[in-house]
């Protein structure tokens, strides 16, 4: 029990008569960094802003540290955000930006600097303490407002989409980043993304949600390896399901061998799972794309467009041309319904 | 080369068109003779000090000048809050409620003064100066209202909702976060609510009266007795003020991103 930092017992959100989170309950441990994964609509941004206070429940609570803070205003939670956007304040220099939650708490002005330069000096930006946010780049911002909701020491960190703005470099190094001063300060983090690369990159656990609920909470690998459903096998990158009972599977709206058993439900292979080159099935190359260390094909079948990869130093497919591949059972991931 | 000369001309005429009553209304004012002519008879600075020294300019300014910066202020008071809640929030009706706002802008003033003679000053017995005051500020708000709703939409809202998780109430969020990056668009609805009320006549002419009268009325109805060249004097002064004003907004805050 102790080791919960936030609590959410069946919480219900809605906007207006539409209900977004239905009855929802999670746990939250205390030091974690915990992603809420799913696509957009999924409640998981509608959750977080819940659990700042930004948004009341219409029914259910939150506890915090132990404490009902459902009724509790968002200034009086102690929760931080950074915002998708930064929303880092345009009038004020980097230095005022991040002194002016200490300032509020009236701390005396030299305790406010000490606290403020360790603030931007963690996050490496001591040396643009009097820059305006205009005046900074994407990931200069994402730092500085990072350093803005750190130094006030929240019992949890939200963070929305933290990586969604910044380029393919800036994302390593900001997820490097973002896990340093997870593991220096210590403060429980939780993260909202679509993507399930960065939620399985940077997380501890992950929440995968779907039209309000949650689908599957594990580690993530986890969730990689071991998805519970048909939803979260797509959305881990298993791209060819099907329909599955006993020996038979509906592929394209035909009932095909499965070569082996299953319990009816679904089973699916990831587009590496899937061997190129010999097997029971054939289809046609319609789309190949040379990725570095693998190629990627979409084989238009009697089972529909099968996604296969193989890797790069393998034989390559001409577009058109006829392939034989196979669904072997070792690469199988079966659902039970 | 013809065509190039042809457009010279017309923008001349223009300009000339455009600039040209002003240019003869301050050589007017400066005339040593006793009526407003021009060309003037003489040069002198005689009418433009004469300005000070009259009477009933002096108090029609000084209540041209109170109900320009007092029913700016007011109409500011009630605009912002007017601004914020159009531009935050999904009002119903949002949009109607816009149009209406700017309703003054589109109504002749001529209609706008007839109407508040006739349905509020006559039957409520509202004073000279109270109407005056009220007309002027209604006439103000929509200014107020357009121009600050315009420097709220560049304003992101996920800015208060930071300000509130780092200890903010919604009253400090909006004092300390929304105010200070709106203050050049509460600037520029100052100044053009200013220029509006200052400037304004046919609602004036309605409802001023015995006494009490704003500067551009007071300016024609001495024109009806005494025909001298202190009108021209007064209005050269007048436009010297506005466009001063003007230039400074534009200079310090780019006012015309708001107009």
């Amino acid at each position: 029990m102790s080791d919960q930092i936030v609590s959410i017992k069946k919480m219900t959100l809605a906007y207006g008569d539409t209900v977004a989170v239905p009855e929802l309950d999670l746990d939250i441990k205390k030091g974690e960094l915990l992603a809420l994964l799913g696509p957009s609509g999924c409640g998981k941004t509608t959750t977080m802003r819940a659990i700042a206070g930004l948004l009341a429940p219409k029914s259910g609570a939150i506890f915090i540290d132990g404490r009902d803070v459902t009724r509790v205003p968002a200034h009086k939670r102690g929760i931080g955000l950074v915002f998708q956007s930064y929303a880092l304040f345009p009038h004020l220099s980097s230095f005022e930006n991040v002194a002016f939650g200490l300032r509020l708490r009236k701390l005396p002005s030299a305790e406010v600097k000490v606290k403020v330069e360790a603030g931007l000096s963690s996050v490496g930006i001591l040396h643009l303490a009097a820059r305006m946010p205009a005046e900074m780049s994407g990931g200069q911002q994402q730092r500085l407002s990072l350093a803005r909701s750190l130094v006030m020491e929240p019992k949890v960190l939200l963070l929305d989409e933290p990586l969604s703005n910044l380029d393919a470099r800036l994302r390593l190094e900001m997820r490097t980043e973002l896990q340093r001063v997870q593991r220096e300060t210590g403060v429980t983090m939780v993260f909202v993304t679509h993507d399930q690369s960065e939620a399985l990159a940077l997380a501890d656990r992950i929440v995968l949600m779907k039209d309000g609920k949650i689908v599957q909470i594990g580690t993530p690998d986890e969730l990689y390896n071991k998805p519970v459903d048909a939803f979260a096998a797509d959305f881990m990158g298993f791209e060819n399901i099907f329909a599955v009972d006993g020996e038979q599977m509906t592929a394209a709206g035909q009932s095909v061998a499965l070569g082996f058993s299953a319990p009816k439900g679904h089973v699916a292979w990831r587009p590496g799972g899937v061997a190129v080159g010999s097997g029971a099935h054939s289809g046609t190359v319609i789309g190949r794309a040379f990725v570095g260390e693998r190629r990627e094909y979409v084989i238009d079948s009697p089972l529909g467009q099968i996604k296969a990869d193989t890797p790069a130093n393998e034989p390559s497919h001409p577009m058109g041309e006829e392939v034989a591949f196979d669904l072997p059972q070792a690469s199988a991931r079966i659902l039970p319904a | 080369m013809t065509d190039k000369w042809i457009s010279r001309l017309i923008l001349g005429l223009t300009l000339t068109f455009l600039i040209g009553p002003f240019l003869i209304i301050i050589v007017a004012g400066l005339s040593a003779g006793e009526t407003l002519v021009f060309p003037p008879n003489g040069l002198s600075l005689r009418w433009y000090l004469k300005v000070f020294t009259v009477e009933s300019f002096r108090e029609s300014f000084a209540l041209s000048m109170f109900l320009a910066i007092g029913g700016t202020l007011v109409a500011l008071l009630l605009g912002i809050p007017a601004a914020y809640a159009l531009s935050r929030y999904k009002i119903p009706y949002g949009e109607a409620i816009k149009t209406i706002v700017a309703a003054p802008i589109i109504v002749p003033g001529i209609i706008v003064g007839l109407a508040l003679l006739r349905y509020m000053v006559m039957p409520l017995n509202v004073g000279i100066t109270m109407a005056l005051f009220l007309a002027h500020t209604a006439l103000v708000l929509p200014y107020a209202v357009r121009v600050v709703t315009a420097s709220m939409m560049n304003l992101r809202s996920d800015i208060e909702e930071a300000a509130i998780l780092l200890g903010c109430t919604r009253l400090q969020g909006f004092t300390k976060v929304v105010l200070p990056n709106i203050r050049s668009g509460v600037l520029a609805a100052f100044i053009l609510g200013f220029v509006t009320s200052f400037n304004q006549v046919p609602v004036s002419l309605f409802l001023s009266g015995p006494g009490v009268r704003t500067l551009p009325i007071d300016m024609l109805a001495y024109m009806e007795i005494t025909y001298d060249p202190s009108v021209a004097a007064l209005s050269a002064l007048l436009a010297f003020l506005s466009v001063g004003i003007v230039a400074l907004a534009e200079k310090f805050l780019g006012f015309s991103r708001y107009v």
